[in-house]
This record gives C-alpha cells, structure tokens and sequence, in this order.
C-alpha cells in the first residue's frame, strides 16, 4: 500500500534544531506566531489606539500620543456631542441598520426559498442575485449613483411618461424627483442601497441552513398533512433560527459599520441627512484631519459590535456541539 | 389559481413533481420571484453597461428613452477611459496591491491553519473561530488608529500602506477558510511519511502541500477579490493619484463636476466589478461554508 517506502529517508543526520521542530508543542505555536502577531500589530494595537485617540490630541500632522499632557480627557466628546452632526449620524446609523435587516431578514427567507427550488436558469439567476455581494461596493454604488442621477435618472424618465412627474401631474411641476438631493428620498436610497447590497449574504446563509435541514422532516411533515405555512412556522423557522441569527449578525456588522454606501452615493447629505457614524468620523478625522475628534465617533460603533461578537461566540459554540 | 392547500397528493403527482413552492402556488410565482430579485441584483450593473456605450448626443438628451440606443453604440468611451484618464495607473496600482497581500496571506495563513487544525487539538477551533471574528473588526472602526500607524512608519500616501493593511483581513479571513479544507483531510498520508522517515516539516511539504492546491487556491482568489473590494482604507491613506487604487480613484478623481463624463466612468466601475463578480462567483460556496461558522453541518 504504501508507496513510499521505497524512498525512506535516514533518521540519524537529524540535527538537535530539527529535533525540536519535530516537538508539537513547539511547532504549533510557531507556525501560528506570524498570524497571531499580525493580527496583534495591526489590529490589537490600532483597536487601543481607537480608544485612546478618542481621549487624546492625535491629528493627522501629529499622530504620536508621547506624554500624559496629550490626553484631553473628554474634551473631544464634548466637542462631537457639540456641533449637532453627531446625533444625527447616531441616529441615522441605528435607523439604517434596524431598518434595512428587518427588511432583509424577510426578503432573505423568500430568495432562500426560491434558490432552494430547481428551475431553469438557476445558475444565471444565483450569479445575478449575488451580484451586490461579489462586486466592489464602491464600484456599484457608482451604478446607483447614476440611476439616481438629478436629471438623467431613468426613474424620473419613466415616470414622466406614465405621467408622473412633470407640470401638472402628481409629483409635479418639477420635471425631477432629485432622489439624492431630498431627505426622505435620499434615506429612502440609502436604505435600499443597504437592503440591495446585503440582501444576497444573508441569502445564502440561509441557503446553507436550508439546505442542511434533513430532507426526511420534510417528508414526514409533508406526510402529516403539514401546508406550507404551518412548515414554515412550525418546522423550518425554528431549525432555522440559529443560521437565521448569524445571518442576520454578519450582514448587521456590514451595515452598521459601512462607510462607502452613505459617503458614494450622497456624502453624507443632503445636509448631514444621510450621515452615519462612520462617514461622519471619516470626514472629521481623515477629511478634518482632526484624528481624535473622529476617532471619538467610531468609537460609539465598539459597543454594539462587542455585543454582536457576544452573541456570535455563543452560537458558534451551540453549533459545535450539535 | 385556486388555493393550492387544497391539492390533494394524488393530484400533485399527476401535475409533476413534489416541489414545495410547486405545492404552493405553481411554477409561475417561482419563476416571477427569481425574475424579480434577479434584475433587482443586476439593476445597476445593467444600467452601466447599456450607459458605456451611449455617445453624448444619445445620453445628455433628458427626452430620450434611456433604455435604448437613440444613438448607434460606440465604444469611444472605453477609449477615453484608458487613454484620457489615470484610469490604467489605478488599474497597475490594484494589481501590484493584490499580488503582494496575497503572497503575504498565503505564508502567514497556510502554516497557521496547519497549526490551528494539526497541532492544536481541542483549542484550535475556538481560537480559529477567535481569529475569524477579528475579520470583523470593521476597517471604520480602525482606519483612523492605522492612518496614524502608516504615518508613522512613513508609508502616507503610499501604495505600500494598503500592502501592510490588507493582510489585517485577509489572514483571518483565509485561516478560517484554509481550516475548512484541512478538517477534511486524510491525514494518514502525512503520518505514513513520517513513518517512513520523513521530518515532519518534510512531510508537510512532500504530502500536504500538494493536497492542499485547492485550498490555497481558493486563499489566492479571495485574498486577491477581497483587496479590490477594500474602499475604507485606500480612502483613508492614499491622497495622491499616482498611488490609488481603483475602487478610490474612480470615486474621486472620475467624478467630474461637468456632466460629460458617465460613459467611461461606467465603463470603469463595470468592466473591474463584472470580471471579480465572476471569479467570486465560481467559489462562492467556500466563502458561505466560513461564514455559517459551523453552525450548519454541511
């Protein structure tokens, strides 16, 4: 059976450096090392400094925290918590980010049932589908941009034809809605942008969770004289609820933390309307080069996701123990 | 249609076969369905292509049918796009980028997934879980910490910031994806080497190594999809145009205040995002398999 006897090596040259390889409690943790303190360096490290940035005088010309004299103490929150912008983008980042999962949470289920059907053209239809998830964000946006453009924008095309838009009709006599340009409208596409973009992830969790649902529940349920709805409800929700959970924690980290939907498609505005915390701490701490002042706003996003790390450990642990 | 609860088995069976939505409501709302979120998915990539190659006249025209050619198509835009812009500058500039963090990510990741699968018995998949959270760790939350970090070791406005920056989240990423390949692993292989004599460094290099092509593989793809998706960071440290890469030069320096220029600005986003879409796409299912962090038994 085993070929390569024929190819044995001498054990005798082996050098006391080479011994010590072979030892696994060596060799583990130092092929492990290189990660670890990658990981250590430039994410541990910059994840202190988040914190103490937040605390300090840091600015782009003068990164170095070198004396206790370069903490300010809560000066910076004040002055975030001062100039108005920052409730709004507190706001607006939990409103994105409830509003656009509860959405998703729906429209995943539905897309999940649908992908897990057979019928012609699936292949095309999943690539289509996943588009959104597979592209470059900051590229694509650039297509929603365009869509949403204040006189080219087909959706304004096509409503001034059905008679929509234009003098004398309903949304009239303006001959544009100017989608990114009024509040409602550009939250409006904001959020679908949000739903649009982490729509096909929690898809295709879903997906995997359906998918490993035993085909013989199914069968019994189907047997039992079970419809669709009771199914639903009664059997396949609540074997999808963990997969359901993680779902609905990765594509919320990715919302809650995004910075390109909001800074592409309208920079945060119309006056401040669409800004949320991380686009508000880039444009204060890298556009103002104020560092500490920025790094103060990022810093309200820690809380919730040390929750949300919470809670995925736990799952993660149940579903290992299965 | 009638309400289809009340389908008996028997009827179902004479119609085709037991489909679940079938039983629901027929093939007509399925294949509305995927229609449906099909084009929603591919609404503004359709619209950038069918935008590339309008000539002026055709698209600056508000009364147009924007859905169609008024105007025979042209592909002049594209040859503005490369030869009118920075456009190919952004493009070298991604590549370089991409090649060096994946060559970086495949040496650090495929000796600390060995390690976190072979020698680690019972806390290797709790610290490997440990390791794919801190992909996380939203580069929002620490692009303002490393804009500080990159000054100080006099890499602003370079290239080689976002060499340093990206391995942050492609090593967590592809340890917890590489893990996957190696749970599966016939190890025998590599424990009847070192039977025969072989150290076990040779061994990993004779035996594993080879098995593991698909694995590291699928480590280069998404290594190198997920540096042309980074924006956050690229934003952050790079200001000079020579030193951009494509998703933050063709948002700031494609964007032109007059309005002439959306063909090739399309042409731009569509013709890097549609090729990365297909590649992503082809190993798609390895990407799902890391994020259901073995809550699914697959």
């Amino acid at each position: 059976m085993s070929v390569s006897t024929a190819t044995v090596v001498p054990v005798q040259k082996e050098k006391m450096e080479r011994y010590v390889l072979e030892n696994e409690r060596v060799l583990g943790p130092l092929l492990l090392l290189p990660a670890v303190f990658y990981i250590f360096a430039l994410v541990g490290l910059p994840l202190v400094l988040a914190v103490l940035y937040a605390f300090s005088t840091a600015s782009a010309g003068n990164p170095r925290i070198e004396s206790p004299n370069d903490f300010v103490g809560l000066r910076n929150f004040r002055a975030v918590l001062d100039d108005g912008v920052f409730l709004k983008a507190l706001r607006n980042t939990i409103f994105f980010t409830l509003a656009s999962q509860a959405i998703v949470i729906v429209l995943a289920n539905i897309l999940a049932l649908v992908l897990s059907a057979d019928f012609h053209g699936k292949r095309l239809v999943r690539f289509l589908i996943m588009l959104p998830w597979t592209t470059p964000i900051a590229l694509s946006v650039l297509g929603w941009f365009w869509l949403f453009d204040s006189v080219y924008s087909p959706i304004d095309w096509l409503m001034r034809e059905v008679g929509l838009l234009g003098p004398g009709t309903t949304f009239g006599p303006a001959r544009n809605m100017y989608w990114l340009g009024e509040t409602a409208l550009a939250q409006g596409a904001v959020l679908l942008v949000h739903v649009w973009r982490t729509l096909p992830l929690a898809t295709v969790i879903l997906l995997a969770g359906l998918t490993a649902i035993p085909k013989d529940i199914n069968d019994a349920a189907d047997i039992d004289g079970a419809g669709f709805w009771r199914q639903l409800f009664y059997i396949r929700l609540p074997l999808l609820l963990p997969i359901l959970a993680i779902a609905t924690l990765f594509s919320m980290v990715f919302t809650f933390t995004d910075l390109t939907v909001s800074l592409v498609l309208t920079r945060g505005g119309p006056v401040n309307d669409t800004q949320v915390l991380s686009s508000w701490a880039y444009f204060k701490g890298i556009q103002g080069g104020n560092l500490a002042q920025g790094a103060a706003v990022a810093l309200f996003m820690l809380p919730v996701l040390i929750a949300i790390a919470i809670v995925m450990l736990r799952l993660a642990r149940r579903g290992g123990q299965d | 249609m009638s309400a289809p609860n009340a389908r008996t088995p028997a009827i179902e069976e004479e119609v085709g076969g037991p489909s679940r939505l079938k039983h629901l409501a027929g093939r007509g709302v399925l294949y509305s369905l995927a229609i449906f979120f099909a084009l929603f998915g591919a609404l503004p990539f359709a619209w950038m292509v069918l935008t590339v190659f309008k000539t002026n006249t055709d698209l600056y025209k508000p009364q147009n049918n924007p859905f169609v050619y008024n105007d025979p198509p042209t592909l002049s835009n594209l040859d503005v796009l490369w030869n009118e812009t920075n456009f190919p500058t952004f493009v070298g500039n991604t590549l370089l980028i991409a090649v060096l963090v994946v060559i970086i990510t495949v040496i650090i990741v495929v000796p600390a997934a060995y390690s976190l699968v072979r020698l680690s018995s019972r806390w290797g998949e709790s610290l490997g879980i440990m390791i794919f959270l801190v992909y996380l760790v939203p580069p929002t939350l620490l692009f303002i910490p490393l804009t500080g970090i990159v000054a100080d070791v006099g890499l602003q406005n370079s290239k080689f910031s976002m060499v340093l920056v990206y391995p942050t989240f492609t090593i967590p990423f592809c340890t917890w994806l590489l893990m996957g390949f190696m749970r599966n692993f016939p190890w025998e292989i590599e424990e009847q080497a070192m039977i025969d004599g072989y150290t076990r460094l040779q061994a990993i290099w004779k035996t594993v190594l080879p098995v593991l092509v698909p694995g590291i593989l699928t480590v280069v793809i998404f290594s190198f999809t997920l540096t042309l998706h980074e924006f956050v960071y690229a934003l952050a440290f790079v200001q000079s145009s020579a030193e951009k890469t494509i998703s933050v030069g063709v948002f700031t320096e494609l964007i032109r205040g007059d309005a002439y220029f959306w063909q090739s600005l399309m042409a731009a986003a569509a013709v890097v995002a549609l090729p990365v879409a297909i590649v992503y796409n082809l190993f798609l299912d390895k990407f799902i398999a890391g994020f259901t962090l073995g809550a699914v038994k697959g």
